[in-house]
């Protein structure tokens, strides 16, 4: 068949589709050949040379990762001159390297270090080239620390910048032996535009790329004896951190999550998944509220389509890249903040706890989060809201630090006051999720009645493609709402800030009109964030996605105004969505800031 | 080899005047006429690689797409050579003229002229001559147009992928080969990227037919060449050479009679030292002509005065500034080469340190991305095989 091709590998026959490349078709054959350069989710660079394989017939060597495979192809991946020249270029990677793998953050989890360890590079003839390069630290960013003397010019850091995220706030500088990964005119990262996404730092191989971490400070808070630490986790984060683990679950360690939490002694564990719910109860009011205004008061300065405001990377995108949106966008903060300023105004009160002593941690899978807490308005309650942002990764390590045995953790359960959530919280961390909640939710107030879909799934906003469509008829609406009988409202969904452009794009030129657009930052949505157990790949982001879909079904409640907890601080609190003190405590505004 | 009388040609330089009616003339003959006497001329790529230039326009005809286009690379970089830049002065209608019978053949509109930055000074001239061949074009009916393409100064953007990627407005990266020019260049689109004097040799071809062209030379290297001769040279400049010829025949006529080595193809090219000075032929490397070196036309002569350690740090640096530092080998080998030999001459490293960087070049060799980094190798490994006391003491 013209679309087959035969070729062999190490002198195993193989038989692969037209196109693949010699990687695609070595790993068919469970043949490993090391790359560096390569990732799943980028195009093909090329340029580290590891994969290097020797064909037949051609003196230089191929690199197994950029050459599409053709008719009678014979390759060996291991033979002398591909031995001999691999370690080579390990080697010449080390040189160019800051080996001091036990100070470095990603001892254990580093490509290079991996491949030195298998290849035994326990000795290099060449120079050690460090001492004579100005290598730059930049710790400046409150998310990301650039070294660049763990970098290796592998470039992912700069393809998924430019690919997956629209923003090339890393690119490379320089030719030659002054090459390197760097910002625009090498201002420090929190000067440029950089979305704090994170996105580069779970494709980076090395340690050059990495979260700054606040895991000491944590610490400390958590020694601290007149401190009252709580800590709130992310949707995305249960699907995410068993990964660090060896556990044998579908992906959900929800409940050994809260196990360890109260291990390490916080002395609340609460779930971000209720401010979830409350984000939905007041962006939900905010939407119908904007489409009466726009619908029948005909307010001219009311701005459709209203974007979602919960993935801090894309708040930032889109004030670096289109601030003339800026009015889109919910006034309403992400649920980590929501939570932060009721933590130490609600929950203090309730708990008749002075908010000065309350630490209020946050588990999120998310950097941008990091630079989202440190916002100058993000201080409603009279104090920092939320105090330290951890990700995943850095929980992971408190508790290997802790010595507890996760994997064999019973589990338990999230402490009340601010710890219920529902289905609809739990999909926030999945692409689609804000879009299914949002509508489970306001289709309800609008008609009273269900959303109309078996199982309440609202299946076209689920899945992987970057841009999704969906729409929903209003059909026999309650009084109040009698405005929206008839309309069919419109919907669009996308991840990862390249589609984000795109729907932009489309909405600017005319070519989409949507009444409600959710957009998140990362590929797959929170479950992909930044902050997630690295590596990173399409598969890895399916089995969270499945995960954070079963967790919504083994919820019992999955419609967030029917939270218990969510109903009592309206009644208690908060009033109503929108209201006076929703409006101080849960709404925030925007920052235009410059495109570099 | 015998020794042989170096035959020194005219055929660049010479002005046509009847160059307006050789255009038109081909221009109606067919075009697979025109392939087989590109193809039979025996005509290879002169800026150094050696593709035939015949096979290229065919493949590229052949490829699929409406859309291609014609490149002719003047980003003359190698250190050592300033034939194109001469072309370009005196006789830039012979490579406009290869230009547009490569458009007729290949069916590309489109045609580029990427000259290098520091020939900036060419643009009138060059302008002038196109709004010129512009109205011939639409005389001969051949809907093509010429535009300059300006580089900026990277030697790596001579190498034809990373040229494209220039004109692209990205960084002169070369590219993953397959898919080459010929199928995916320029914009994703067929391509043929043909050297300065490449294309006007095609003039030649045209003019007096592929058997003149092809009577000169040897076996697999036909023609005559420019050589752009400098160095410990009493008359340097630029001449038009037979190929074929001996570096012994060559140093005769254009060394100080104290000629110690030859490096032949700039600093990407090799070194020849007097004991081999018989027995290397200048031309492109087949089965039949023995020891050949390939060359853009770079003939660089050292006497005894010189020290060759100096002229391999010379060559290395510059290679570890040019290199584009996307692949490890290239970016970081070539810190390591110049490194590694200064370290030996202070004496911080032992003499058989250069046997470990003798290693590394022939990883190079075969491991990195483009013609760059796999042809450091030339220059390191003749000097140090043949000069290797001179690195040491």
């Amino acid at each position: 068949m013209a679309n087959q091709i035969n070729l062999t590998i190490n002198g195993i026959a193989i038989t692969i589709n037209k196109g693949l490349t010699v990687l695609d078709a070595a790993g068919k054959l469970n043949i490993k050949i090391p790359t560096l350069c390569y990732h799943k989710d980028l195009c093909i660079a090329g340029n580290c040379r590891v994969c290097v394989v020797e064909q037949t017939g051609t003196k230089k060597l191929i690199p197994a990762c950029a050459t599409p495979v053709h008719e009678g192809m014979e390759i060996q991946t291991n033979s002398l001159v591909v031995r001999n020249s691999r370690k080579h270029i390990i080697q010449l990677l080390l040189s160019e390297h800051n080996a001091d793998c036990t100070k470095c953050y990603k001892n254990g989890n580093c490509e290079l270090q991996s491949l030195a360890s298998e290849y035994k590079i326990t000795n290099s003839d060449f120079i050690d080239l460090v001492p004579h390069k100005n290598y730059a630290y930049d710790d400046l960013s409150p998310s990301i620390i650039k070294d660049d003397s763990k970098c290796i010019r592998c470039q992912r850091c700069v393809r998924t910048c430019h690919e997956i995220q629209h923003l090339s706030a890393l690119s490379v500088a320089y030719k030659g032996n002054h090459m390197k990964i760097s910002t625009f005119a090498e201002k420090p990262m929190r000067e440029v535009a950089c979305a704090h996404c994170g996105q580069c730092i779970i494709h980076c191989p090395t340690g050059a790329l990495t979260e700054k971490n606040y895991i000491e400070q944590v610490w400390d808070a958590l020694t601290a004896p007149s401190k009252h630490v709580i800590v709130q986790t992310a949707p995305a984060v249960r699907v995410g951190l068993g990964e660090e683990f060896d556990t044998n679950s579908d992906g959900r360690v929800t409940g050994k999550m809260v196990s360890a939490l109260k291990r390490l002694g916080f002395d609340s564990v609460l779930d971000t998944d209720f401010t979830a719910d409350l984000t939905i109860m007041e962006e939900g009011t905010e939407l119908l509220t904007r489409l009466k205004k726009a619908l029948v008061d005909k307010d001219k300065n009311v701005q459709l389509p209203m974007f979602t405001s919960c993935s801090p990377g894309w708040i930032k995108y889109l004030e670096h890249t289109h601030n003339n949106l800026l009015d889109n966008l919910s006034t309403c903060k992400s649920p980590q903040q929501m939570f932060g300023a009721l933590a130490k105004t609600y929950y203090a009160q309730k708990r008749q706890i002075d908010p000065a002593n309350i630490i209020s941690v946050s588990i999120m899978p998310c950097t941008a989060k990091k630079f989202e807490a440190n916002r100058p308005e993000m201080r409603d309650s009279g104090f920092k809201d939320v105090d330290y942002v951890l990700t995943t990764r850095e929980l992971a390590i408190m508790i290997k630090q802790a010595g507890i045995d996760f994997a064999n953790l019973d589990d338990e359960y999230f402490d009340k006051l601010m710890g219920d959530s529902t289905g609809a919280a739990v999909i926030f961390g999945a692409t689609g999720g804000v879009m299914e909640a949002a509508l489970r939710t306001a289709y309800e107030i609008v008609t009273g009645r269900e959303v109309p879909f078996k199982n309440i799934d609202i299946t076209p906003l689920r899945g992987f493609e970057g841009i999704k469509e969906a729409s929903i008829v209003i059909e026999d609406a309650l009084p109040d709402w009698d405005f929206l009988n008839g309309v069919e409202l419109k919907c669009a969904i996308t991840h990862g800030l390249e589609n984000a452009n795109q729907v932009i794009k489309n909405i600017e030129s005319g070519k989409a009109e949507y009444h409600f657009v959710e957009f998140m930052a990362c590929p797959g949505g929170c479950l992909g964030g930044g902050g997630q157990p690295i590596p990173t790949s399409p598969e890895i982001r399916q089995r969270r996605m499945k995960a954070i879909y079963a967790e919504d079904l083994h919820m019992p409640i999955r419609k967030s105004h029917e939270n218990p907890e969510v109903q009592q601080i309206y009644k208690e609190f908060l009033g109503k969505p929108l209201g006076d003190k929703s409006h101080k405590l849960l709404h925030t505004h925007y920052t235009p800031r410059d495109r570099n | 080899m015998g020794k042989k009388q170096l035959r020194r040609m005219d055929l660049i330089f010479a002005n046509e005047h009847d160059y307006k009616e050789i255009l038109s003339k081909t221009l109606k003959t067919p075009n697979q006429y025109i392939v087989e006497e590109m193809i039979n001329s025996g005509l290879k790529g002169r800026g150094g690689a050696g593709f035939p230039t015949g096979l290229k326009w065919k493949l590229t005809a052949e490829a699929k797409g409406k859309t291609k286009y014609v490149i002719c690379n003047a980003d003359e970089g190698e250190p050592g050579t300033f034939k194109d830049r001469e072309i370009l002065t005196q006789v830039s209608y012979k490579v406009l003229t290869g230009m547009a019978v490569c458009s007729k053949i290949t069916g590309a509109k489109k045609g580029y002229i990427y000259l290098r930055s520091e020939y900036k000074f060419l643009v009138p001239v060059l302008e002038k001559e196109l709004s010129q061949f512009h109205l011939l074009c639409k005389e001969n009916n051949l809907d093509f147009d010429v535009e300059i393409f300006l580089g900026s100064g990277a030697y790596i953007c001579g190498e034809e992928s990373a040229l494209m990627e220039s004109m692209e407005g990205k960084r002169g990266e070369p590219r993953n080969k397959p898919p080459f020019p010929t199928k995916s260049g320029y914009m994703g689109k067929p391509t043929v990227v043909n050297n300065v004097e490449t294309l006007a040799h095609t003039f030649t071809i045209f003019k007096y037919g592929a058997k003149k062209f092809r009577d000169l030379g040897v076996q697999d290297s036909r023609g005559s060449k420019l050589f752009s001769i400098s160095g410990d040279t009493p008359t340097p400049g630029i001449y038009e050479l037979e190929l074929g010829m001996t570096v012994q025949d060559f140093v005769d006529d254009f060394g100080d009679s104290d000629c110690k080595a030859v490096q032949v193809g700039g600093a990407s090219g090799f070194l020849v030292p007097r004991k081999r000075f018989k027995e290397t032929a200048i031309g492109y490397q087949g089965k039949l002509t023995g020891i050949s070196l390939p060359t853009g036309g770079s003939m660089m002569l050292y006497n005894s005065s010189r020290s060759m350690y100096n002229v391999l740090d010379n060559y290395l640096d510059f290679f570890q500034e040019e290199s584009c530092g996307q692949c490890t080998p290239c970016r970081v080998g070539c810190q390591q080469l110049v490194k590694g030999i200064e370290a030996v001459k202070r004496g911080e490293k032992k003499a058989s340190y250069l046997d470990v960087l003798l290693k590394l070049t022939e990883t190079m060799k075969v491991t990195a991305k483009c013609g760059l980094g796999q042809s450091v190798a030339n220059s390191f490994q003749s000097i140090v095989a043949n000069f290797r006391e001179e690195m040491i003491y």
